[in-house]
Formats: C-alpha cells, sequence, structure tokens
C-alpha cells in the first residue's frame, strides 16, 4: 500500500510537468491548428528565466572589508551583491534565496512577448501550409533557440536551488498512518504539483468563465463563424498563444529545482509532452491534463522494483507503448472530439 | 541507358563522376596552405558523405513520394547497424555479409514498425513512428545490453568466434576486409602541393550509393513510383477510385527502410561499431534536415542535403576564433573584432546554430530546397539570356523530379 501511494505521488510531478506543456501544446494546436514543436523549447527558455533571475540577483561589486583580513594581515576583499545595497543584507539574502519562485514574475512578462513574437512573426506565415511544413519549421526553430540558450550559458546544466524553507522532505506516511518514513516526499515536489493545479486550473477557469474565454472557445469550434460575426478571433489566438508560452515557461521555472535545467531538456520533454497530446486526443484540453498525469503515474509505476523483475526495462517504454496501443485502438486519443484531426 | 530517360542518364553519370572523381574535386587545395582546411578528401568524411546520402536517399522515397512524414528513421540504421556488428563478431570480417545482413535485419523491423504505423497518417504516423524509434533507442540502452552493448556500444573483439574466417594471427587486430581488401587502406596520390586519398571503404560506399541511387531513379519514374505519388496529392480520392493505398504505402516504408539498413551496416563496415547514440530522435531528424534542405521530393535533392550537412559539419565546427582572427587580420583592428565577434557564434560550436537557421530560412523560402534554389537561380540567368518574361521561371520552380 505504502509502495502504490509513494508511486502515485512520484509521479504526480512528472505528470505535471507533462500535463503543463501537454496543456500549451493543445491549446496551441486547437486555437490556431499549428503543430509547435518549439514547445519544448519553451519549456526550457522558461528555466532559464529563472536561470538568468539567479544570475542577476547575485550580480555583485568587490568591497573591502577593513574588519576582516587574509593571512597576510591585507584587508580581504568580499563580493557583495548589488541587491544589499538596495534591500540591505537580510532582505538580499531572503530575496536570492526566494530566486526560483520570484522569477515566475519575471518570466510571465517574457514568454508572453516570446510568444507574441512567434506568433506574429513566423508562425502566422504558417497556417495554411500543411502540418509537415508547420512541423518542419517550429523544429528548426527549436533548435535554433537551443543552440542560443548553449551560446550563452554553456551546455552543462546549471543548478538552482530552491528556497531554503522548501527543502527537505514530508513525512507522508505518517500523515495517512503508515509507519514513519514509509513515504517521504519532497517539498518542492509538493509546491510543483500544487503549483501546476493552479495553473491548469486558471487556464481552465479562465476558458470557462470569462467572455474572453467563450469567444476563444467558440473560435476553437467554428473559427469562421465567430470571425463573421465580427470578432477579430486571430488577435485572441495570437493572445492564446502568449498564454501557451507562459504556460511552458511557468512550467520551466518551477521544474528548475527538480532537475537542474540544461539547453536539451526542452527536447527531451517535448517527446514525451507529444506523445501525452496525442494519447489524450489532438485538441482536447482536458485529454492533454488527464493524459499528463496518468502516464506521469504510469511511468512510476513501471519503474517499480517487483515491475521491473517481471518486465525488465518497461519503465524505458511504457510511455510510448501506451501510446501505441491507444493510437491503434482509440484513433481520436482518450477524449478526442469527433472531426478533430483525425487524419 | 539501363532503361533511363536521357535527361535521367545524364543525371545518372554525373553522379558517377562526382563520386569517382570525389578525391579530387573534395580536395581542391594544396596541403599547407591557408584554404587546406576546407579539404573534405579524407576518407573517413568522404564516407559519411556518402552513406548519409544513401541513407537520405531512402527517406526521401517515403517522404518525397508519399508525404508520409517518419521521425523514426535513424532505429532502422542503427538496427541495421548492430546486425551488422553481429555478423563481423560471429561469421567473417569480410563485410559482405554484414551489409547484406543489415539491409535485411532492418527491412524486417520496418516492415513490423509500418505495418503498425501506416495505419494512422499525417502527425498521428510521426508520433507513432518517434515512439517506435525512441523504444529502440531505450531498450538498446537499457534491458538489451547483452545484445547492443549498452553505453559502451557493440564491437567486434579478438576472442568472437568468427567461424568463415580462419583464426587471427597473435597480436592481429581484427579489420573489416571485402576478399583481404581493408576498408581503411588508401593509396595516397601526390601532386604537386597536393595529396589525394584514394579509399577502399569509400569506393565500396561509394558504388552502393551508385546503385542505390540508381534504383531510387527506377522507382520515382515507375508506375509503383506514380502511386506513391498520387497518395501524397490525394490519398482520400485514391481510396475512392477503389484503390487500397497500404500496400504501396507500407512497400515505400519497407524500402526506405533497407536503405537505412544499408547505410548502417556500411557505417558498420567502415568502422566496425555501433551504439545506441545512432537510434537517438535527433538522428531521426538529421535526415529529415537533410532530405528538405536537399529538396524533397526530387532526386538529386537528398544526395546534395546530405553533402551539404556532412560537409559543413566537419569544416565548420574545425574553424574556431583563431582561425578567424587570421582571416580578418588584414583589417584594421576595430573592425575585425567586430567581424571576428558576429561570426563567431555562428561556427565551431555554433554550427547547430548555423544549420538550424539556415534549415528555416529553406521551410520557409524554398519548401523545395537547394534544388528548387538552383533552379530560380537558373530561371534567372536563363530570362536574361531569352529576355522573356516569368512565366518561364515560374515554370521551371516547380521541382522538375
Amino acid at each position: 500500500m505504502e509502495a502504490i501511494v509513494l508511486q502515485i505521488l512520484n509521479g504526480l510531478d512528472k505528470g505535471s510537468a507533462y500535463a503543463l506543456i501537454a496543456l500549451g501544446l493543445t491549446l496551441i494546436f486547437g486555437t490556431l491548428g499549428v503543430v509547435n514543436f518549439a514547445h519544448g523549447a519553451l519549456f526550457m527558455i522558461g528555466a532559464f528565466c529563472a536561470v538568468t533571475l539567479s544570475k542577476i540577483l547575485t550580480l555583485s561589486h568587490v568591497v573591502i572589508d577593513a574588519t576582516k583580513k587574509d593571512f597576510l594581515g591585507n584587508p580581504l576583499k568580499v563580493e557583495v551583491p548589488y541587491i544589499y545595497d538596495f534591500v540591505g543584507e537580510n532582505a538580499g539574502n531572503i530575496i536570492i534565496d526566494w530566486a526560483v519562485p520570484l522569477s515566475i514574475l519575471f518570466a510571465i512578462p517574457i514568454m508572453v512577448l516570446i510568444g507574441f513574437i512567434m506568433e506574429r512573426g513566423l508562425i502566422k506565415h504558417f497556417y495554411k501550409r500543411p502540418h509537415a511544413d508547420q512541423i518542419l519549421v517550429t523544429f528548426g526553430l527549436a533548435i535554433v533557440m537551443q543552440e542560443v540558450i548553449k551560446y550563452f550559458y554553456g551546455a552543462n546544466p546549471i543548478p538552482t536551488p530552491a528556497p531554503e524553507a522548501f527543502k527537505g522532505s514530508l513525512d507522508f506516511g505518517a500523515m495517512l498512518g503508515f509507519e514513519a518514513n514509509s513515504i517521504i516526499y519532497p517539498y518542492w515536489r509538493l509546491v510543483y504539483f500544487s503549483f501546476a493545479a493552479v495553473i491548469i486550473g486558471g487556464v481552465f477557469a479562465f476558458l470557462q468563465f470569462t467572455t474572453f474565454g467563450m469567444v476563444v472557445r467558440a473560435g476553437m469550434a467554428d473559427r469562421e463563424t465567430v470571425g463573421l460575426l465580427g470578432i477579430n478571433i486571430d488577435k485572441r489566438f495570437t493572445i492564446m498563444f502568449g498564454l501557451a508560452a507562459a504556460v511552458a515557461g511557468l512550467a520551466g521555472v518551477m521544474y528548475t529545482p527538480i532537475n537542474s535545467p540544461n539547453y536539451h531538456m526542452g527536447m527531451d520533454f517535448l517527446v514525451l509532452s507529444f506523445v501525452v497530446v496525442v494519447v489524450g486526443g489532438m485538441g482536447s484540453l482536458s485529454g492533454a491534463v488527464l493524459a499528463g498525469f496518468l502516464l506521469g503515474i504510469l511511468e512510476s509505476f513501471a519503474s517499480m522494483t517487483a515491475v521491473l523483475e517481471t518486465l525488465p526495462g518497461i519503465n524505458q517504454i511504457i510511455i510510448y507503448l501506451v501510446a501505441i496501443i491507444v493510437l491503434l485502438t482509440r484513433p481520436r486519443g482518450l477524449m478526442g472530439k469527433a472531426g478533430v484531426m483525425e487524419e | 541507358m539501363f532503361g533511363l530517360r536521357k535527361s535521367d542518364s545524364v543525371l545518372l553519370l554525373i553522379v558517377i563522376a562526382l563520386t569517382v572523381f570525389a578525391p579530387f574535386i573534395l580536395n581542391p587545395f594544396p596541403e599547407n596552405s591557408v584554404m587546406a582546411q576546407f579539404n573534405a578528401g579524407y576518407p573517413d568524411l568522404m564516407q559519411r558523405l556518402v552513406i548519409f546520402g544513401i541513407f537520405a536517399i531512402g527517406f526521401n522515397i517515403l517522404f518525397g513520394l508519399t508525404g508520409y512524414l517518419s521521425f523514426g528513421h535513424a532505429a532502422f540504421l542503427g538496427v541495421g547497424s548492430y546486425a551488422g556488428v553481429w555478423m563481423i563478431k560471429l561469421l567473417t570480417l569480410n563485410v559482405i555479409p554484414a551489409i547484406v545482413v543489415s539491409v535485411i535485419v532492418a527491412g524486417a523491423f520496418s516492415l513490423l514498425v509500418g505495418w503498425i504505423s501506416l495505419r494512422r497518417s499525417g502527425i498521428y504516423f510521426s508520433i507513432l513512428t518517434l515512439a517506435f524509434a525512441q523504444m529502440s533507442y531505450a531498450l538498446a540502452y537499457s534491458v538489451l545490453t547483452p545484445i547492443t552493448g549498452g553505453e559502451t556500444g557493440l564491437q567486434p573483439k579478438v576472442a568472437d568466434p568468427r567461424i568463415l574466417d580462419a583464426a587471427l594471427e597473435e597480436g592481429v587486430t581484427p579489420r573489416a576486409n571485402l576478399f583481404g581488401m581493408f576498408m581503411n587502406d588508401s593509396y595516397e596520390m601526390v601532386v604537386g602541393g597536393w595529396i589525394f586519398t584514394f579509399n577502399v571503404g569509400y569506393y565500396i560506399a561509394a558504388i552502393c550509393m551508385v546503385f542505390a541511387f540508381y534504383l531510387s531513379i527506377r522507382i520515382f519514374r515507375s508506375p509503383f513510383g506514380l502511386m506513391l505519388r498520387a497518395v501524397k496529392s490525394n490519398q482520400q480520392r485514391l481510396n475512392y477510385t477503389g484503390i487500397e493505398s497500404k500496400p504501396y504505402t507500407l512497400a515505400a516504408f519497407v524500402i526506405s527502410g533497407m536503405y537505412a539498413g544499408l547505410a548502417g551496416g556500411l557505417l558498420v563496415a567502415m568502422d566496425t561499431q555501433a551504439g545506441a547514440e545512432r537510434m537517438f530522435w535527433t538522428a531521426s531528424g538529421e535526415v529529415v534536415l537533410m532530405t528538405i534542405l536537399g529538396g524533397a521530393g526530387t532526386l538529386i535533392g537528398p544526395v546534395l542535403g546530405a553533402g551539404f550537412i556532412k560537409y559543413f559539419e566537419n569544416i565548420v565546427s574545425k574553424i574556431n576564433a583563431n582561425i578567424l582572427e587570421t582571416w580578418f587580420s588584414f583589417m584594421p583592428d576595430g573592425i575585425s573584432d567586430l567581424f571576428v565577434g558576429l561570426i563567431y557564434p555562428f561556427i565551431g560550436k555554433g554550427w547547430h546554430l548555423t544549420l538550424g537557421i539556415l534549415f528555416m530560412l529553406v521551410v520557409i523560402f524554398l519548401p523545395g530546397g537547394l534544388v528548387q534554389g538552383g533552379q530560380k537561380i537558373a530561371g534567372m540567368f536563363k530570362n536574361k539570356k531569352d529576355g522573356s518574361d516569368s512565366a518561364t521561371s515560374s515554370a521551371s520552380a516547380a521541382p522538375a523530379e
């Protein structure tokens, strides 16, 4: 029982990342009808927003500290982050410590801007072209984004720790009445899952309960008619592209403490996220979220020792295997709508 | 010639000439000159040029003719490589069994993958092939380590059985050969400042490529090729006329899988080892890049694309900041620094950035690839000569396969 709960919990954080990226992919596909292979790169850029902010915050200048001496008796040179000069040492330390959560605020405008530029500058010209062309051009864009990041940040992963308050783990087992220390779960993963839940809930609420969301949903169902009613649907779809980029970016920002970001992390996630979208059903938002969590949890179950003993290597291929089975038995995916990209 | 029409025979002859004289063509600059770093006439690179040419020709038979975009073709190349290494380990150091078995095994594997994947089309087909390739990659890396060698890869050892060969003498390392001709043997011809290298392995690979190219011309011109084009232009209409398209697409898929297997087998013949990274999806992406860059659906395009990418990958990535500085050293200091700073991100390790940008530009502006670009330029010159209007150039802009 403990093992099962533990695997479900383990699956949740990976599942959250899949669900967030797949949600963005589906938003873009459902609104603009574009297959965006650069979405993983957006996730990666989001993660590097967090890296950038923590670098900016720790920018420092050298100060000669007269009170301390080095071993030769000269005054010691100390690096002092600029932020100490603005808000004082204590507050400065807290801000640096909380760099990753703060990056959310920093990343949103950047990601929305990148989304706008991408849509207006490039994707716009590909609406009428075949899906293969869209895949190819966004694939090229993903390579470019990746290489630009590599040029500025290098190829090695850059550790970006979570705030001190979230280090350590929660003894989940004791809370549920199992033995103590049977289910240990790091706090940050819990934060990541809650964050993902809030974002997903937010996107759904936005689409469901606002007039803007209603128009967008109508546009997804029948773009032409909405346009004929005198609504500038293109503008709204561009905004949705920015939103999808921001969702991917935020997923990346919050993922940095779990895995140190490197320039190709986006591609690794992209392949899986596409599988997730297809399993969930192209164009179905709830399908993407459901499939994301489902596959994340399945993956962690497959990595249990008991399962690996009977089916060695299953943890590596379970997602693809499920995708193949789903695609062949349920052509629309789990929750796909009739008529959306069936062939 | 060989049942080809005249224009195709000319094309084939050009390709034959290019491959035969490649050691000269790729080595235009004397050794020890400043430009010698642009020489590509060394065996390893020449072998890669033709082998990836074969891979891209095969991919083009699937993507260029039927429009099915496979994102998992590297899996067939990888499976072929593994099969090839095993033949070298078990049977003989002669490369013929390795190459033949590579093709057969890759063909069988692509039959299985194609039979399942081709039940869907469009993006779903791409995802299915991608899923299969990633599965093969993950399995080769983990569970199948006894067969694939896992992370270290697979290579022949002195202690291998090699039942068809006589035992190796003491201290002799196993080298791949073709009836006693070793793959990495070369004859070097020194003419003045030039050194031209004629490599056994390269010519064997080149013969395979010429044959592969000839076969692809025949497929393009056959009724079967016409049927594949019909699939690309309108599969639904084809189905309404009562034709089941799947046998045709499956045949194309298996043929292109066998081409990938041939490329894998040749890679093994040249350098007797195989690793799982050959099956990673970026490797599949690379053959897509080659085909599109050269011109999908054209005969010569994939070969050009493969040559272009492999050449620049090797040459551009070798240029470093020092070399750049010597190039611009004739300029005043400030300006030369500016140029070096501007160009530096795109060379050396930044080669992939250049490739990505180039690829995007081709997809956006030249959907027909380099071949279309060449035709456009040729059309411009023609117009100037004839003084006619742009009607001819737009007619010739369509890829004339």
